[in-house]
């Protein structure tokens, strides 16, 4: 009895360390509470305010290129 | 130049690039972990720079061909914003180096290769820099442009497959076996790619049209 219990036990063991090498870390904390999004969202509101941004120096490039045609 | 269709196209991909980067299933993978999503960001940079040495390189021959001051323009901003789109590669690179690998520069051949080119390209704005005559100057860089995007390619391509390398895709494994195992990352990886190159265009059309403005008035 004892050595089967044993034998079982250390079957357990090799198993949770192979499942253990099979699923590599990842940030699945992060995903289950939902922190993520905000990552997410932070990243965004960076880029959407860089395009904004870039979209404003192209409206001057444009208005400036519209200043030299009328002066001809 | 004024259409506008495709700097929208580059936003909406880019949003949906950190959407879907951030969120979307990749597959789990021993040592790179969850960093395996800086493939959206890192290698977009590489792809980036090349299409933009391509067309720098593309300006440079059109510039030789028929030696207007405009292709010389065009192909100096192209050739700068590729430059910025390396240096980010290569940030990048390292931070993700020194996770994956242990050590931020370690040697290896895409790592020295792609270090190499930007060299290369540095000694394209020093070599005009260092020319006083326009004309001269146009035409030298120009020439020395096409060297530098010949030379880029067995740099990048060649050399690396054929070390054993840390890298993906070298040592012999054409491209991204590593993470062709699933189509979802590609889902998200392609359309990465073409928001990243449209931008570096967007930021590169944006330099052309102020110095072109320049040229006109104090050239």
């Amino acid at each position: 009895m004892k050595k089967l219990l044993s034998i079982l036990v250390l079957t357990i063991g090799v198993v949770t360390a192979f499942a253990q090498q099979q699923e590599p870390e990842m940030a699945d904390t992060m995903r289950s509470n939902g922190k993520i999004y905000v990552v997410v969202a932070v990243i965004l509101i960076v880029l959407v305010g860089l395009f904004i941004y870039l979209f404003a120096i192209d409206k001057k490039v444009r208005n400036l290129e519209k200043k030299i045609e009328d002066n001809r | 130049m004024k259409a506008t269709w495709w700097k929208i196209s580059a936003v909406i991909l880019l949003i949906y690039t950190v959407i879907g980067g951030l969120l979307f299933w990749v597959p789990r993978l021993a040592i790179v972990n969850e960093t395996i999503r800086n493939l959206y960001f890192h290698v977009p940079m590489w792809f980036g720079m090349i299409s933009l040495f391509g067309a720098s390189s593309w300006y440079a021959i059109k510039y030789l061909r028929n030696p207007r001051v405009e292709h010389d323009i065009y192909s100096v901003q192209f050739a700068h914003v590729g430059f910025a789109y390396g240096m980010l590669g290569i940030f990048t690179g390292m931070l993700w180096a020194q996770y994956a690998w242990g050590t931020w520069w370690h040697g290896d051949p895409k790592q020295n290769g792609a270090a190499i080119t930007l060299l290369l390209y540095s000694a394209f704005f020093v070599l005009r820099a260092s020319i006083e005559n326009e004309d001269q100057r146009a035409r030298l860089s120009a020439i020395y442009n096409i060297f530098a995007f010949v030379a880029m390619i067995p740099l990048l391509f060649v050399i690396p497959r054929m070390q054993d390398s840390l890298h993906p895709g070298s040592g012999g494994n054409p491209g991204f076996n590593m993470y062709d195992l699933d189509n979802s990352m590609r889902m998200v990886f392609y359309p990465a790619c073409i928001g990243w190159i449209l931008l570096g265009f967007w930021i590169a059309s944006t330099r052309i049209r102020i110095k072109l403005i320049e040229e006109k008035y104090f050239g």
